[in-house]
């Protein structure tokens, strides 16, 4: 029993180890470095106050004085709005998707499903790329544009939709995948108990597949939201700066801006934010285990 | 054919729905192949077939540089993470799912639920704070972090399907655990290790947060790099770059995931 135990210990020691350096202390040295002040050259000075906290939603004033400044805000709001619409559109999207997956051939059905998957190994930063040539100056977005008589557009580029179709590409297999899992276990004899009954095939979705497949998208909801309210390159590349989202305004804060504490702050509202989601996730779903077995 | 219209299982438009997804996902990846085999210097106008880009893409100094910073940090990392998460999965696939085990599996899992670009200023601020100046191994340490859960996962996954007959018939033979584990288990694992190690490699290879906010002089990798020259200006060089890295990233992802859907169809 002890040479068990002994075995166990060792085997995850240097997992904890690694974890530990590299996630669980710097993650409570952020913590601290929020409350620090900014150092004179970037880096910053060791303190404890909420300054910059404060400086999420007030700027100092000429005379010293508070002033209420949403710019910070609206950046956090335009982060969620982006996560929130991209797994909006990502669950539209994976149900008819998988569906038609799950009912295919059985052959076909694992050559499709990694196709969903493959373009996911593909470096995000290409991945993005790609997009921005295709909505650039001169691209084949432009050119489809005008081929079918569109009129004169400026660019594609650096507009909440060039944002939302790269967003959508990068995180869009981490919802099909859940959503297929779901489906497939689906029982047919389900579909025809609902249409003997009399329902179409829009009540049969509505009243049946749908609430059937809830635990598939709620599961690839979690998958997708978490990363699109993270990230770094869409809002870089495809939003062009104008586009401002938390992942970039903490990336400037550690480049050209400088200013480590508030840098440090805004990454712990992100991870404050992304903490909730987990939590309200695994709440609901022992809500589920519980009703499932009562 | 002529039931199809009434089959209740079919809904119409999905079909078409689907395929225009499948094409919507492959068309940036064709874009950019295509496009590296252009003629002109202009990415968009397409003037004639060329594979120059590819002689001037691998005569560059600078971006062979920066293959061989990633291929050292991904080799370095890919080994560690794949190691570290063998060991982990060995005890976590027997251990009770409770109490501190089922603490151990969020931990070695943390990387993949925490935004990345939070894991990356951490990282940033903890090496600042010990004075580490040697960039590859701050670089290899946060890649090693971040892959690791593409190595456990796999490896996890096949040793929880594996009976654990064989094993214990070795330590009826009197093996010795080590014995048992290097002539009896690993070689029963091994598609789930191999797997694991493909994903972690890819991971590494391909990342870009965690690089860019690490990068200092001599540690610039690929993706790092990539990112410097779309911020000049897009070029047929570098659809050619992107090409190579897009091949590269779908043999290996396309080997690793062939050899875990092996490992989880052969029965034992």
């Amino acid at each position: 029993m002890k040479a068990l135990r002994t075995f166990r210990f060792w085997g995850l020691a240097p997992a904890w180890l690694l974890m530990g350096l590299t996630l669980i202390i710097p993650i409570g040295i952020v913590a601290g470095v929020s409350l620090g002040d900014r150092g004179p050259y970037g880096g910053f000075d060791w303190a404890l106050n909420f300054t910059s906290y404060r400086e999420i939603l007030f700027t100092m004033g000429w005379t010293d004085e508070l002033e209420f400044d949403p710019k910070y805000l609206m950046i956090i709001g335009r982060t969620l709005a982006y996560g929130l619409a991209t797994t909006a559109i990502c669950m539209a999207l994976s149900v008819p998707v998988a569906y038609v997956i799950a009912n295919a051939r059985e052959g076909w059905k694992p050559v499709l499903v990694y196709l969903v998957t493959l373009p996911f190994w593909v470096s995000m930063i290409v991945r993005v790329y790609a997009w921005l040539i295709i909505l650039g100056n001169e691209g084949l977005a432009e050119k489809t544009w005008k081929f079918f008589g569109g009129g004169d557009v400026d660019t594609f580029l650096f507009t909440p939709g060039a944002m939302l179709v790269g967003m959508v590409y990068s995180y869009i297999p981490l919802m099909v995948l859940p959503v297929y899992a779901a489906i497939e276990k689906l029982d047919p004899a389900l579909l025809e108990a609902s249409h003997d009954l009399y329902g179409n095939r829009w009540t049969t979705l509505r009243r049946v597949i749908l609430p059937l497949t809830w635990p598939g998208l709620s599961a690839g909801a979690i998958l997708v939201f978490v990363p699109a309210i993270g990230t770094v390159l869409e809002p870089m590349l495809l939003g062009g700066g104008k586009q401002m989202m938390m992942g970039t305004l903490i990336q400037t804060q550690f480049g050209g801006g400088r200013n480590w504490p508030f840098g440090a702050a805004v990454a712990m509202v992100l991870m404050a934010l992304v903490v909730i989601v987990l939590i309200l996730n695994a709440r609901r779903a022992a809500g589920a285990a519980k009703e499932a077995a009562a | 054919m002529s039931d199809h219209a009434h089959d209740i299982r079919r809904y119409p438009g999905a079909r078409a729905l689907t395929v225009v997804f499948f094409l919507w996902l492959y068309l940036p990846i064709a874009v950019v192949i295509a496009f590296s085999f252009n003629q002109n210097r202009l990415v968009s106008v397409w003037t004639g077939f060329s594979t120059e880009w590819y002689a001037a893409a691998l005569a560059n100094a600078a971006l062979m540089d920066a293959l061989k910073v990633s291929l050292t940090v991904a080799v370095i990392a890919t080994t560690g993470a794949t190691a570290i998460a063998l060991m982990a999965a060995m005890v976590l696939s027997r251990a009770p799912r409770k109490g501190a085990y089922r603490l151990s599996e969020v931990v070695v899992n943390l990387p993949l639920m925490l935004p990345e670009i939070v894991v990356a200023v951490a990282v940033l601020i903890l090496f600042s704070q010990l004075g580490l100046a040697n960039g590859m191994l701050k670089l290899t340490l946060a890649h090693m972090a971040f892959c690791t859960p593409f190595a456990f996962l796999p490896i996890r996954a096949r040793l929880q399907g594996m009976s654990r007959d064989f094993e214990e018939a070795a330590q009826d033979l009197y093996a010795p655990p080590l014995t048992a584990f290097r002539r009896v288990t690993l070689p029963l694992i091994a598609p789930g290790v191999f797997a694991g190690a493909m994903l972690a490699f890819v991971m590494s290879m391909d990342d870009f947060i965690t690089s860019n906010m690490l990068n200092s002089g001599g540690t610039t990798t690929l993706p790092v790099y990539i990112f410097a020259l779309i911020k000049r200006g897009t070029t047929p060089e570098l659809n050619a770059i992107s090409t190579l890295l897009i091949l590269a990233s779908l043999v290996i992802a396309t080997i690793a995931l062939l050899a875990s859907a092996r490992a989880m169809r052969r029965d034992l």
